[in-house]
């Protein structure tokens, strides 16, 4: 490992490393800022700190293994890396997962999706210096990992799809501690509102600060809730629908402004969204089979394929490329972090390093599922 | 303190001088004497009542570290409130998720700067052996202890809270045996 | 643009590419060809491919592949265009990085995982591992050290 040894040019430039180890960087990345001052010239970030080479590992393994290193890709949407995983699976062999499955796999993954914005939100008190979004962002989603519990086994990394549908059943308790969740979520979420959202100081820090075109965001392909405040609508729930989104009805949020009080007005849209998603499901769930017949060695056909997932962060893909043995030839996970990461040196030029803070907040990385 | 029996003449190197020439049996009592015995218990109760955590968390398991420093598995009960980004200020470093080739030389880096007496916790399976990282990968460290000595091991893919918290007074045990002023041993 | 009408565009413009009827159009084009064809894609308001969304490597034992997965907006059409690099000593092609600029981060890891330099682009350096070690996807990678076989 270099040591960079800081040298002031003679414009005044300066270079400092943030990270490895930072309290706000979410993970492990390294990013190299030339500053000028306390202005920001250019980023360059540095992955490979977590590198953990999925993508090899899953040559080695069968068809049904493969699927749960992927939870520890971006462990807070595991469930939704998985279901993608199993779909990638299922469209090579032509899988129909019965209904029962699809109406499930729909709930647990808006679950996942709450748990997780829950999550960012917390983090994104925290990081901006306030201490109680922190206490309360946790506080519901410790509910929601009980849940997952009492019917997964895990509260992070659930390992719950299988090529073909679901492992088990779910608990008989699942919709009665769904529904007193919602109920009590809609009662927390003005909370979330009076604290951050109409705060002055959160305004100044937030409005303004890391803009981000419309055509850039194309360009970079940015996917999910940055590209969302950017007018681009790209959830693949609309345009793509897998698993039975085509049934439910919602709206998706977007925004005009750009900057990262958008990003964070997306958000919380999207959690009332997933509510309303939850609400539609959980007291029409299908009776029936909650996995299809497949057999025990699971063979793909020679050939290609490519399936996609609206996870809390973006777009997930996976590219599974096989040649007919009993172990995937190529996968490629097209992960939805690191093409919004290579759009942070274009949002961060020209601010100052405090409102770089505010940017990788409202990013919402995830850096084990960019390094993979 | 167990039933040792505290004895005056066996204080220091003089006593024992005093005790060649005494007529009769002198019987060495492990422990020491009764004011280093005490200062190492007062010693003891404040290090392991005060562990200050480094911010140091890569992958899965610091979402539940950051659950344990929440609201409702709390660990600052224990003591561990402060939580310090910086390793000259913390106590313990709680590693929490895998550690690869390129991350190596950086772990031990922040456990050098960390000042005496530190204490290093790894959680997770990926810390203890590669965990679920472990067949036909090239890049990751097969066990933290390559790499720094560890006191505590907790198991899990991520492991609960509650087995952090267990991991978190199971060190605070240990830390109540250690002896920092007489140097003897003492048991539990 | 159906599919019929995309293979006569891209066999206007390299008439010896081979084209599989996949779950998407996959042309499969030489390497050296793979820039002027992509750049055409790109900016011709017909086909207007201006989403690239995924840009991987897959390599064949005897070839490279760099498949580009691309998705146009307004029409709505979806196309996946294989360059094929034959040359496994010293594998290079032209980078698409001013094409898209997601291509500059995408092509960053190829060449990290792969070896497969991208000539023109902006700034090539490893990003994942260090210039000590191989190039670990390959399929020939042997590591005797770290790598357990299952």
């Amino acid at each position: 490992m270099e040591i960079d040894q800081p040298a002031i040019t003679d414009t005044g430039d300066f270079v400092i490393n943030m990270g490895p180890q930072h309290p706000s960087t979410h993970g492990v990345l390294h990013l190299k800022v030339t500053l000028n001052g306390e202005t920001i010239k250019n980023i360059e970030p540095h992955l490979g700190y977590i590198h953990r080479s999925i993508e090899k590992m899953s040559e080695a393994a069968s068809y049904r293994n493969f699927i749960y290193l992927t939870s520890r890709m971006d462990y807070l949407s595991a469930h939704m890396n998985n279901q993608a995983c199993a779909m990638a699976v299922e469209k090579g062999l032509q899988l129909e997962i019965p209904p029962r499955a699809k109406v499930i796999r729909m709930l647990m993954s808006e679950l996942t999706r709450l748990a997780s914005h829950q999550l960012w939100w917390a983090a994104l008190g925290l990081d901006l210096g306030a201490i109680t979004p922190y206490f309360l962002g946790f506080r519901d989603r410790e509910e929601i990992l009980d849940i997952f519990e009492e019917t997964c086994g895990a509260r992070l990394t659930m390992n719950f799809n299988v090529p073909g549908g679901l492992m088990y059943d779910i608990h008989p308790n699942f919709a009665g501690r769904v529904k007193t969740f919602l109920k009590n979520f809609r009662d927390h979420l003005p909370e979330y509102h009076q604290l951050l959202t109409g705060n002055i100081i959160f305004e100044e820090r937030t409005k303004g600060v890391g803009i981000l075109t419309p055509e850039d965001a194309v360009s970079f392909g940015c996917t999910g809730a940055v590209a969302r405040a950017s007018g681009i609508s790209c959830d693949v729930r609309k345009w793509y629908p897998y698993d039975g989104y085509e049934t439910v009805q919602f709206e998706e949020p977007i925004e005009t402004g750009c900057d990262c009080y958008s990003r964070y007005s997306v958000r919380i849209k999207e959690m009332e969204q997933s509510v309303k998603i939850i609400e539609q499901l959980i007291d029409n769930i299908p009776e029936g089979e909650f996995q299809a017949k497949t057999k025990v060695v699971l063979k793909v056909p020679k050939g290609e394929y490519y399936v996609r997932v609206e996870t809390a962060r973006g777009e997930l893909g996976v590219y599974l490329v096989s040649d007919g043995s009993s172990n995937p030839y190529r996968i490629k996970y097209r992960s939805p972090g690191f093409s919004n990461l290579s759009a942070l040196n274009t949002m961060a030029k020209g601010n100052k390093i405090g409102d770089l803070v505010a940017i990788m907040a409202t990013l919402d990385l995830v850096i084990p599922d960019i390094d993979r | 303190m167990g039933d040792e029996i505290k004895n005056i003449s066996n204080l220091s190197a003089s006593g024992k001088a005093a005790a060649a020439g005494f007529p009769g049996e002198v019987h060495e009592t492990p422990g020491g004497g009764i004011i280093t015995s005490k200062l190492d218990d007062l010693i003891d109760w404040a290090r392991s009542n005060s562990l200050w955590p480094l911010v140091f968390g890569t992958s899965c398991c610091a979402i539940e570290m950051m659950s344990t420093a929440s609201a409702k598995y709390d660990w600052s009960r224990f003591g561990f409130e402060v939580a310090r980004a910086t390793p000259r200020q913390a106590d313990v470093i709680v590693c929490a998720g895998t550690i690869v080739y390129k991350m190596a030389p950086v772990l031990k880096r922040l456990y050098d700067q960390m000042a005496d007496p530190k204490y290093v916790i790894a959680m997770g399976a990926c810390t203890i052996s590669g965990g679920p990282f472990f067949y036909n990968t090239y890049s990751v460290v097969k066990g933290i202890d390559h790499i720094v000595p560890v006191d505590v091991y907790v198991p899990g893919c991520p492991p609960r809270p509650e087995a952090l918290i267990h991991a978190l007074l199971e060190l605070q045990n240990k830390i109540r045996t250690e002896t920092p002023i007489s140097g003897k041993k003492k048991s539990a | 643009m159906t599919t019929e009408e995309l293979k006569q565009f891209i066999s206007l413009q390299v008439p010896e590419t081979v084209f599989e009827e996949a779950q998407f159009l996959n042309a499969i084009v030489d390497g050296s060809k793979a820039h002027a064809v992509l750049k055409t894609l790109r900016e011709h308001p017909e086909t207007d491919f201006d989403y690239l969304f995924c840009e991987s490597g897959v390599d064949w034992k005897e070839f490279f592949y760099v498949v580009y997965h691309m998705v146009s907006r307004r029409h709505k059409h979806t196309l996946v265009l294989k360059a094929k690099i034959s040359d496994r000593v010293n594998p290079q092609i032209e980078s698409a990085a001013y094409i898209w600029k997601t291509a500059e981060m995408h092509e960053l890891e190829i060449f990290d995982l792969f070896g497969i330099k991208f000539i023109n682009h902006p700034h090539l350096r490893r990003l994942f591992l260090d210039d000590t070690w191989g190039f670990p996807l390959r399929k020939d990678y042997v590591d005797e050290t770290n790598i357990v076989s299952l």
